[in-house]
């Protein structure tokens, strides 16, 4: 009984490593898919040339490897961590397993903000920042009207996201009968279905400081988001301080989620799927389970995004996939779950 | 040795006009078990959550080893004072044990994680609370007897001197009411202070504990139970006649109905 925690600790470590080799296997697998060349062995020596250690062979490949397939295949990786992470957290926090970044309205928000920004012909960045705020101003108000209503459980948060997000859904349809059909309704309608298409390396760079800020402050504070899922008076009487940790790890989860839809547009279920996933393996303790959520998350939407530009000759947008995928993988986990739900 | 907590005048509203109940003043020492005994909806479980200091009294004061909890973090609070909700609502599966090591909590500063002197110690709670078996298990599958019993190995680990409790015997089936009891006793035993609300004043008797009672004209009443309790402040608090006698064969004093 005294080692206990021991060797599940170890196992759990063995569990990330595993999971960090996967993805990284799997990021030089999808740096080899493509239309222009399927060849990872040409990828292999367009690594090691950057390295210094061979010659490259193919400059065009060099070109697309570096410019194209490499910043879109991290910004995949990097917007699946950031909303499976922000869901784990937001599923946390709100004590409710059924919480993702879109059912608190994040999504639809940063979603009203970002077509906002088509329709004033703002540039990417302001487009972020439009995002951003629209999505952090949805998830306060969601979080506001239990507090109005001086009922604060879970089904009301949950009713309340409804409401928020079934209103935002109106404010964008304005917008999309407002746009141009030509050129913003379709920049809109893309946005809405999520790609990662048309990622720059500049993308990186700018949702790359929030990646890693708040990352690293919610994978720090994991032990305390346990305390937060034992709702308000358990926390306060562990001595908790409850609004400060709570609105640093809403703000983080919120920014992050703002941040991720900002480059890629909305994607569904990933935010919903990969923490109870991530649970099923690593169990509820956060400080396992986020970790895994990351890693997990990561590698979804790297299969997810590689299969959207290789599968066919046009791009699928990214939600769909994400559905076909997410939504049925969500019924398996609910059925092996069923049992720990009740 | 001083009190652990010094309730002085204490006087409680919501709302700021209607008071929940005032001038309540009593010690609570090391060892000590002290029931809050009344009827539904006269304010025992807000009297407790002041003394948790979950809300802040109108007047009055809990001085809780000598200094004024008003000002106190919430942090330096819990390391002396546990608290055992009369129902825990799991939403996630934490195992038994990674739910009692969130008692060190208050011991470990914000970006902390407990590391194994920290298990250790809600290793040696739960095998105080005798449930070293139920570690791994998730629970959300406990039955509500040994979630009270988690609960209160968790308020153990937390190396807290006052354990307060709300209703712990509530959702339990008598067996396990007299389990919890037998608990406290045990607690109170090792020299831990318990304050627990109960709705069942037999209980008082069985735990041979002071009592602090709120009447049915939400009079203040504080004192060992020979002292406090009698046959007409009992049927008066519960609207019904009770009586207080002593068992021949069981040999103690019982507060029972007479009949309906």
């Amino acid at each position: 009984m005294k080692t206990g925690s021991t060797p599940s600790k170890n196992k759990h470590r063995q569990r990330l490593w595993l999971l960090s080799m996967l993805l990284i296997l799997g990021v030089f697998l999808s740096l080899s898919l493509g239309r222009y060349s399927n060849d990872p062995v040409k990828v292999l020596n367009v690594i090691l040339s950057k390295l210094g250690l061979s010659v490259p062979v193919d400059p065009a490949m060099v070109s697309i490897i570096f410019n194209v397939r490499l910043p879109r295949v991290l910004a995949s990786v990097m917007v699946g961590a950031m909303l499976s992470l922000s869901g784990a957290v937001y599923q946390s926090v709100f004590r409710n397993p059924l919480v993702s970044p879109d059912l608190l309205g994040v999504s639809s928000g940063a979603a009203v903000g970002a077509s906002a920004a088509i329709l004033l012909g703002m540039g990417l960045a302001t487009r972020q920042i439009f995002a951003f705020v629209g999505g952090m101003l949805a998830v306060f108000i969601t979080s506001l009207v239990p507090r109005l209503l001086r009922n604060r459980t879970n089904m009301m948060l949950v009713l309340s996201g409804i409401i928020v997000g079934g209103f935002l859904s109106s404010v964008l349809a304005i917008m999309k009968y407002l746009a141009d059909e030509q050129t913003q309704l379709a920049s809109i309608v893309y946005w809405q279905l999520g790609s990662l298409a048309s990622i720059l390396a500049e993308d990186l760079q700018a949702i790359l400081p929030v990646f890693l800020g708040c990352s690293t402050l919610l994978l720090l504070l994991s032990w305390r988001i346990n305390i937060l899922s034992f709702g308000e008076l358990e926390a306060r009487t562990l001595g908790v301080n409850l609004r400060q940790v709570r609105s640093i790890v809403i703000i983080c989860a919120s920014l992050l989620t703002a941040s991720a839809v900002s480059v890629s547009g909305t994607i569904g279920w990933v935010g919903l799927v990969i923490p109870h996933l991530s649970r099923l393996l690593s169990g509820s303790d956060n400080t396992r389970s986020l970790p895994t959520t990351l890693l997990v998350g990561a590698g979804f939407m790297l299969v997810i995004d590689t299969i959207a530009r290789t599968l066919t000759t046009v791009e699928i947008p990214l939600s769909i996939l994400t559905g076909f995928v997410g939504a049925p993988l969500y019924a398996i986990l609910l059925y092996k779950q069923r049992a720990r739900l009740e | 040795m001083d009190a652990i907590l010094q309730v002085r005048d204490l006087g409680f509203s919501y709302d700021g006009s209607r008071q929940i109940f005032k001038a309540i003043s009593f010690d609570v020492n090391a060892g000590e078990i002290i029931c809050l005994v009344g009827p539904n909806g006269i304010g025992k479980t807000t009297l407790l959550n002041c003394l948790a200091g979950l809300w802040a009294p109108l007047e009055g004061s809990v001085l809780l080893d000598g200094k004024n909890m008003a000002g106190m973090p919430a942090r330096d609070i819990a390391r002396m004072i546990g608290y055992v909700p009369q129902t825990l609502h799991p939403s996630f599966d934490y195992t038994v044990l990674e739910y009692v090591v969130t008692g060190n909590a208050p011991w470990l500063n914000i970006f902390e994680k407990p590391g194994p002197e920290h298990y250790q110690r809600a290793e040696e709670a739960l095998e105080q609370m005798a449930i070293s078996h139920l570690a791994d298990k998730p629970y959300t599958r406990l039955s509500t007897g040994e979630l009270q019993q988690v609960s209160i190995a968790r308020a153990i680990a937390q190396k807290a001197r006052l354990i307060l409790m709300d209703e712990p015997t509530a959702h339990l089936d008598y067996g396990n009411q007299l389990k919890v009891l037998r608990l406290i006793k045990g607690l109170s035993a090792k020299g831990y202070a318990v304050v627990l609300t109960t709705h069942n004043p037999d209980q008082v008797l069985l735990l041979d504990a002071k009592t602090a009672v709120i009447d049915h004209q939400s009079l203040f009443h504080f004192g060992a139970w020979q002292d406090i309790l009698t046959e007409e402040l009992l049927s008066g608090m519960y609207g019904t006649a009770l009586r207080l006698t002593r068992v021949e064969g069981v040999d103690r004093m019982v507060c029972i109905v007479p009949g309906l």
